[in-house]
């Protein structure tokens, strides 16, 4: 079962600059140097190629159960290790929605079967995601499943207290509450970044403060209760600034961004196109330049997808009744490298850091994120930056949708090959089995 | 011209000047005995409504059917709509069934651009959610330049001081008024309580006031928006009275403006809410004409957009 693998010639991202031979082994980084020897093994040469430790996603909507038109477990995990992912962290707004121990576990258990990559069930905060009461945090975080990660995702713990109380209850099992911040009444029938364009294309308005307020609150509670917070797809820059401010109290506040809000500002709405309806919204220049910048800085902690894929009769419609979200397992990589690497604003280490240690550090996933190093589980992207701008084209994707709001646009690089404890699961850019 | 008329920003001013042009024509025309013309015989034009409507529908019915065209109306209520179906597939129905021109009237910002994702023929837009009414503008405009300037041909509105009042916010009238007549050349002035003007309205071809009398005094036209009620309950403004006090036009306010100064309002009204009867049945008032005109403009439309290339245009 287990592989031997030699990777020959590869540049370890965040590593001593040259070219290495990775050896692995048993499911585990055997060795990494100059002219490492591995008899028998299957031998990779990967001139050119950096490597990178998998990559984790701490928010990817797998659809599994309720909405398998839309994707599988199977299917996502899939797309997840054509991405250089090796760990996904699975959203609750599953039907039915993942609020007890059976629901994760059963989404765990396929995720297993599926190997592809590992999948970590985000827990409902709430019963039923209503924001009403107290989901079983603890059950979900003792069953094999393991949660420590609990977000009501697209429904906002608005209510205060309740938010204060979930803050508090999971420090019993190292959790975290991920919040989607969105101010509800501030939201009502929100469409479209509430800007220039949305006023003009007459979509209600989403404005930034209606993010902004709900950040700024929860990190005043993360504070009062000494909770950890983690901030969803920040997508304003007043957001980065009190993210800022947060962490520069020495409060246990993450945030994380998405490729799309790196990448896509809110004009695209022009021609009404709703593969470019997200919430929250794609938002300004202004906005994506310093979401860019705190990225850099380490203000936002990583990159997650928010993959988030729907059939096309979900999209196929006049925008206001069409679904919001997009597909980005696949792209996400190569989003990075075009807004963040090319640009100058971060090296490959850094991508290594925001794209898999820290998403790792704070969903609490043992064996993810670790350095390309001896004795570290294998867990590996190979990732080619010198790859020839290609045009993305969503229907060649292994995920079951097709909603990329990337699609037609030529984007940098090619994930090469993904390895997940040893074993190959993307070689070539294409999925093994 | 464009195959579809979404936007009024669609238009260029010449484009704009040929559709009033074209107005006039058909209204001198109009008054003749034999009020038919055959230009579109042989061409189908469907009114698709998705919301209630009668004016509007009724005025692109007329025009379709003075310009022989074969009419169908399909309105959400009691057709396949009303079980759900998707605009999609209303789009492939009416397609399969051969239009030459689709009129849409839909709750949807964007929903006539995406429409015209879906057919070949001409799409018009009879209003989207909040967006815009562009033939709306167009049959506004061409009450304008008839009333103030003698209706003469060729001639834009340059110069002429509009003022808009109410509801900006959810106004597609008022989107489509700002675009159009800023491109024939007036100046166009939004008044409204901030709660009701729209964000980043500094960013739009026009001026914006909170003192309604202060522009009453300088304007050539004042045009006033309906005022929904349930605003109200959404904290837009206090209260009905206190929204007529401050910006109902009432005989009092309309002594304010310039003898010449015309009142309009695209209907329906709201009598003794933002406009009081006695200004909306005063002589200043082309609420009526308003009416009548909209035919004559939505028959220049369809005219011009369908090419006249029905039977009739080659006979």
């Amino acid at each position: 079962m287990s592989e031997q693998w030699l990777i020959r010639g590869v540049t370890v991202a965040g590593g001593a600059p040259g070219a290495v031979d990775i050896h692995i082994s048993g499911g585990e980084i055997a060795g990494v140097g100059p002219d490492v020897t591995a008899p028998g093994a299957r031998v990779l040469d990967a001139g050119g190629l950096i490597a990178l430790p998998g990559l984790v996603d701490l928010h990817t909507h797998l659809r599994e159960p309720g909405s398998e038109d839309a994707e599988t477990v199977e299917t996502g995990t899939r797309a997840a290790a054509l991405g250089g992912y090796t760990a996904v962290q699975a959203m609750a707004n599953t039907e039915p929605v993942a609020d007890t121990a059976g629901v994760v576990e059963q989404i765990w258990r396929l995720g297993q079967q599926a190997g592809y990559a590992d999948v970590r069930p985000v827990g409902a905060v709430t019963v039923g995601r209503h924001g009403k009461q107290l989901a079983e945090l603890g059950a979900m975080a003792d069953c094999p499943a393991a949660v420590r990660v609990f977000s009501d995702d697209g429904d906002c713990v608005a209510d205060p207290l309740l938010m204060r109380r979930a803050l508090e209850y999971v420090k019993a099992f190292g959790g975290v509450i991920a919040q989607h911040a969105q101010e509800p009444r501030l939201t009502e029938g929100a469409q479209l970044n509430e800007g220039e364009v949305a006023s003009r294309l007459g979509l209600a308005g989403w404005p930034a403060a209606a993010e902004e307020a709900i950040i700024a609150r929860d990190c005043l509670l993360a504070a009062h209760t000494g909770s950890r917070l983690h901030v969803c797809h920040v997508s304003t820059a007043g957001s980065v600034e009190i993210v800022r401010w947060a962490k520069s109290k020495g409060w246990q506040v993450t945030a994380e961004v998405t490729p799309h809000h790196l990448l896509l500002t809110d004009d695209l709405a022009e021609g009404y196109d709703t593969v470019f309806k997200v919430n929250p919204p794609l938002r300004t220049r202004a906005d994506v330049d310093a979401l860019r910048r705190g990225l850099a800085a380490g203000t936002i902690d990583c990159v997650a997808t928010d993959h988030a894929p729907h059939p096309v009769e979900a999209k196929e419609t006049e925008w206001a009744a069409a679904a919001n979200g997009m597909t980005g397992l696949e792209t996400a990589l190569r989003v990075v490298q075009a807004a963040m690497v090319d640009t100058g604003l971060l090296d490959w280490a850094g991508v290594a850091d925001r794209m898999s240690r820290r998403p790792a550090a704070i969903g609490r996933l043992s064996g993810h994120g670790q350095p390309v190093a001896p004795g570290a589980p294998a867990n590996l992207a190979l990732y080619d930056p010198a790859a020839p701008a290609e045009a993305v084209d969503p229907t060649t994707h292994a995920s079951k949708s097709r909603n990329s709001p990337f699609a037609g646009m030529a984007l940098p690089g090619r994930v090469h090959a993904t390895f997940l404890r040893g074993t190959a699961t993307v070689l070539d850019g294409k999925v093994t089995r | 011209m464009n195959r579809h008329l979404i936007s009024a920003a669609d238009l260029s001013r010449d484009e704009a000047i040929l559709i009033l042009d074209t107005s006039a024509e058909l209204a001198s025309a109009a008054g003749r005995p034999i009020r038919k013309l055959p230009t579109l015989r042989g061409l189908t034009v469907v009114n698709c409504f998705y919301e209630d409507s009668t004016r509007t529908r009724t005025s692109f019915e007329a025009a379709a059917k003075r310009l022989s065209a074969d009419v169908i109306n399909f309105s959400a209520k009691g057709s396949s709509v009303a079980k759900g179906e998707s605009l999609k597939d209303t789009a492939l129905t009416l397609e399969a069934m051969g239009t030459d021109a689709v009129i849409i009237r839909h709750g949807a910002s964007g929903a006539a651009h995406t429409l015209a994702r879906w057919v070949t023929g001409s799409v018009v837009n009879a209003g989207d959610g909040t967006h815009e009414h562009p033939t709306q503008a167009l049959l506004d405009a061409f009450t304008m330049r008839q009333r103030l300037s003698g209706g003469e041909r060729g001639l834009g509105l340059d110069g002429v001081r509009v003022t808009i009042v109410g509801d900006v916010l959810h106004s597609r009238v008022a989107r489509s008024n700002v675009l159009l007549l800023s491109t024939l050349g007036a100046e166009v002035t939004l008044v409204a309580p901030p709660t009701l003007m729209p964000y980043a309205v500094d960013t739009w071809p026009c001026k914006v006031s909170y003192d309604i009398d202060a522009e009453l005094r300088k304007t050539d036209v004042v045009m006033m928006l309906r005022v929904q009620q349930e605003r109200m309950s959404a904290a837009y403004f206090p209260s009905v009275r206190e929204y007529r006090r401050r910006y109902g036009l009432d005989a009092g306010r309309m002594a304010l403006l310039p003898d010449h100064a015309i009142v309009m309002h695209p209907g329906p009204m709201n009598r003794g809410v933002e406009i009081a009867a006695e200004v909306a049945d005063s002589p200043r008032s082309t609420i009526v004409a308003q009416v009548s005109n909209g035919v004559i403009v939505r028959m220049a439309v369809l005219y011009l957009l369908l090419g006249g290339a029905g039977e009739g245009a080659r006979a």
